[in-house]
């Protein structure tokens, strides 16, 4: 292992670290929204279900918390590309 | 979503969700215009991609939920959690194929993405949230 590593030119190394690096982080970055838009969602279901007459209301709100919540997704993504080599 | 009457329809996400792609394609022009001066041809290519992603992303979202709900609250929880990785997946996918084959701007494409993303929810949360206040008061578009 330490003999193919050695072989390796450090261009090539950087460039396999680069792209290792960007995955991580958008895995990281995905985990987070995942958790709250679970939460935003557990949180209009249980409203939805104590009181189905404001469903439509509940609906409106947790579809523009899940869009934002996405949106720190879409960081993680963007950091993603731009670290890809 | 102008009224309260769109809130309590049968899918008031589609309706937002319409709202959003409307108000996308008056900022479009702006987002096309930057890329085309700022990085020529792949520049405006990466802004039209990022303008539909962001699109296509509100209103898959939204057909998700309202196809969802429809079937049970359970169906509704597992569907929009499985809908978040299975749209981050496509737009991953897309990205890197686009990539791959050398159309990709990344600065504009981040600016775009971004920016659209976050302007128009801003945008349209204030509708709403005049329409919450205020049921029969439509805001000035």
């Amino acid at each position: 292992m330490l003999n193919v590593l050695a072989q390796t030119a450090a261009g090539e190394m950087l460039e396999g670290l680069k792209a290792i690096g960007a995955g991580l982080g958008y895995g990281l970055a995905a985990i987070g929204p995942g958790i709250g838009i679970g939460t935003v969602v557990g949180n209009a279901i249980s409203a939805m279900a104590r009181q189905p007459e404001s469903a439509g209301m509940v609906r409106t709100t947790m579809f523009l918390g899940i869009a934002f919540t996405e949106a720190l997704a879409l960081i993680g993504f963007v950091v993603f590309i731009l670290l890809m080599p | 979503m102008n009224t309260i009457a769109d809130m309590e329809s049968a899918a008031p996400e589609s309706a937002i969700a319409r709202d959003l792609v409307r108000r996308a394609l008056y900022v479009a022009p702006a987002f096309l215009l930057m890329g085309l001066l700022g990085w020529g041809t792949t520049g405006l290519f990466s802004a039209a991609l990022s303008l539909a992603l962001v699109a296509i992303n509100f209103r898959l979202g939204a057909a998700i939920i309202t196809r969802a709900s429809q079937i049970s609250l359970n169906a509704l929880f597992g569907a929009v959690l499985g809908g978040y990785i299975v749209r981050l997946g496509l737009m991953t996918a897309v990205v890197l194929v686009v990539k791959a084959g050398g159309w990709l701007a990344t600065v504009p494409f981040a600016i775009t993405l971004l920016v659209t993303h976050l302007g128009l929810l801003t945008w349209e949360s204030r509708h709403v949230a005049m329409t919450l206040a205020a049921p029969g008061l439509r805001p000035p578009q």
